[in-house]
């Protein structure tokens, strides 16, 4: 047994960030003392455009081309989890690394109660322990309010899922091997069929991929706020997001959620609109920089991890600031 | 016939608890449970009870609420029979207290091959305290039955269940052959509240419970697959710079002027 295997992700075609993101996990392994190189394997309907300059850090780069595995599986994610355990079978990789993604969260999990091995899920960090030789992960538990660091006992595959947006991808190009690894017969044995998928079309600007974010919770009230939300991310050329909260209320859609159990995000500025800030909204945020409160209560949690804040109530602020915003962008 | 669902909960701290009222006792790795507020279900398996009595509202089926834990509160454990489940069954041990997935997985697997046959298996989707989002993955694996995460909505039919899928944008329908466990989100809508009529007939009911030894286990095949080696708050200092003004709409202009001047838009 030995080596890394990290199972990435492909969205059109090319790399998705997680698999730059699991790529410099696994690279900080490397660095502690993890031996055995690090093999990226990729899944999908067609990885032709996929070279290994995509991918630094990676010493192989494994395809596994299939119609089964296009976009996530077309059986579900049975399909996904019997090719990973095919290539498990084969490499017997020491550490396997998912994404905690709507993919590698499930992925990931069953793999690892299929082979029989612990998982650990959503971690912000992972470490080789050198008194034991096994790897130790940090998670947040309690909804982010503490941090548990584990380590894995038994002897068999270290299998973890690792939060986006926490890990910075390797720059430059990689130079290792590619290799394809037929799945054919693996993916035979699927069970559930995915029927359709129908994606939400979001207008304008990704909030994965937004630099400034324009978040309501229920402090707003209503659906009507929002458009005002929607103005002044306009101006920042933004993107809205929203609070469970406001999400359950159905003021907006859920893909507006960010927290623990929405979107994680890495927006320079997010300013943060009656929200309380609890610790599963901020869980979200780790990646923000600058976040901005504006809320009434000088109390609430939101001002502890804020930059800057305004107590005060929003139907005041945020016009004036909105205001100020649009004649500066002039 | 009836179909006969299984719905997995949890009993959890009340993850409202304020942060400050949050406290770990780093000498033995364990929360510390916050004086005066009690425990809750845990709130995503309360949309899998209500996902599980939607199906009954629309037909006939059987809902048998399944807990593994320790120090359960019985006013609180009783909520999915105010509700409108048909029994409770508490597997209650103190081995149970802070088990890790892999165990949690064992006992409620034996739970259900003792009280079973299911065909639908339906969870919370996250659990609000250890947040690992994947015991219900390991018992579908476990049990050798098909899964889905994250429903919005569960319509079951013959020999399957189709099941809306939250996706982070959007969402997939996906079919599965029965039994099957599914995991529910909130995306499915709220919770019903007990009747008045509910908690008088919960009252009445009294939990089954189930040993250690009559689910056939030992503590030893409890022994944990992760073992948590420091559990602790992360210490945050505020550094807040709050902006006043001569009212609340010119703290907003000031707001914007600052955030300008850092060049932050
Ligand atoms: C397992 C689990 C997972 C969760 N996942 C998520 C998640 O992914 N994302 C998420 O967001 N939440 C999540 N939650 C819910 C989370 O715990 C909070 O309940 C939620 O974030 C609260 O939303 P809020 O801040 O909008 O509402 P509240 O907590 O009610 O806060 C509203 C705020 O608005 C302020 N306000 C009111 N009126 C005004 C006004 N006129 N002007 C200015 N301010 C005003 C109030 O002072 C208050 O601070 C999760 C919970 C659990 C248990
Ligand atoms: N001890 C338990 N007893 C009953 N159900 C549980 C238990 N632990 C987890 N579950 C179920 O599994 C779901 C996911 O839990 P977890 O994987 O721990 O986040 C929960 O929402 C519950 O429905």
């Amino acid at each position: 047994m030995s080596g890394i295997l990290v199972i990435g992700e492909v969205e059109n075609g090319a790399l998705s960030a997680v698999s730059g993101e699991l790529l410099a996990a696994a690279g900080k392994l490397v660095d502690e003392g993890v031996s055995g190189g690090v093999s990226l394997a990729l899944m999908g309907d067609d990885l032709t455009g996929i070279t290994a300059a995509h991918a630094p850090g990676a010493d192989r780069v494994i395809l596994m081309s299939n119609p089964a595995l296009k976009d996530g599986g077309t059986g579900g994610y049975d399909a996904p989890v019997l090719a990973a355990a095919a290539l498990n079978e084969s490499t017997s990789p020491d550490v396997i690394l998912f994404a905690k993604t709507d993919f590698g969260a499930v992925t990931g999990p069953r793999l690892a109660f299929k082979l029989g091995v612990p998982v650990a899920q959503d971690c912000v960090d992972v470490a080789l322990d050198s008194e034991t030789g096994r790897v130790a992960v940090t998670r947040p538990v309690f909804g982010g309010n503490a941090l548990a660091v584990y380590g894995f006992n038994g002897d068999g595959a270290q299998i973890a899922t690792i939060r986006p947006g926490v890990f910075d991808p390797i720059e430059g190009e990689g130079s290792g091997t590619v290799e394809e690894f037929d799945v054919s017969a693996a993916v035979a044995a699927v069970r559930t069929t995915l029927v359709e998928t129908v994606l939400q079309e979001s207008e304008g600007v990704r909030l994965e991929d937004a630099d400034v974010i324009i978040s309501g919770g229920r402090g707003l009230g209503g659906p009507e706020p929002f458009e005002q939300l929607q103005e002044l991310a306009n101006i920042l050329g933004g993107a809205v997001g929203a609070s469970r909260a406001a999400c359950d209320a159905g003021w907006v859609d859920h893909s507006y959620q960010i927290g623990l159990t929405g979107k994680s995000v890495n927006p320079t500025v997010y300013v943060s609109i009656g929200i309380s800030g609890a610790s599963q909204h901020m869980a979200g945020l780790s990646g923000a920089r600058n976040i901005v409160a504006i809320n009434k209560d000088g109390d609430a949690n939101i001002f502890k991890s804020a930059r800057f804040g305004v107590v005060g109530d929003w139907e005041k602020v945020l016009p004036a600031f909105t205001a100020t915003v649009r004649d500066l962008a002039g | 016939m009836a179909l006969r669902i299984a719905v997995c909960v949890k009993q959890v701290p009340d993850p409202e608890t304020p942060a400050s009222a949050f406290k770990v006792d780093e000498s033995v790795n364990r929360v510390v449970p916050a004086p005066g507020i009690p425990p809750v279900v845990n709130g995503f398996d309360l949309h899998a009870v209500e996902a599980a009595l939607r199906i009954k509202d629309a037909g006939e089926a059987e809902v048998t609420i399944l807990a593994a834990g320790n120090d359960f509160v019985m006013d609180v454990m009783k909520k999915p029979l105010s509700m409108g489940a048909d029994t409770l069954v508490l597997a209650e041990d103190p081995a149970f207290e802070d088990m890790d997935a892999v165990s949690t997985v064992t006992v409620l697997s034996a739970m259900i091959q003792k009280t079973g046959p299911f065909d639908l298996i339906l969870t919370g989707r996250q659990a609000s305290d250890w947040d690992q989002a994947h015991v219900p993955l390991g018992l579908a694996e476990r049990l050798d039955l098909s899964s889905v995460t994250l429903a919005r909505n569960v319509e079951p039919g013959d020999g399957s269940v189709r099941i809306e899928r939250a996706l982070t944008d959007g969402y997939q329908v996906v079919e599965a052959p029965t039994p099957a466990v599914v995991t529910v989100s909130n995306e499915l809508g709220e919770a019903r509240y007990p009747t008045l009529r509910g908690i008088m007939a919960a009252s009445r009911k009294q939990p089954e419970r189930l040993t250690l030894a009559e689910l056939g286990l030992n503590a030893e095949a409890l022994s944990p697959a992760l073992s948590l080696r420091r559990l602790f708050i992360p210490e945050s200092e505020s550094q807040v710079e709050l902006i006043e003004g001569e009212d609340e709409a010119d703290a907003g202009r000031k707001l914007a002027l600052r955030l300008r001047e850092l060049n932050l838009i």
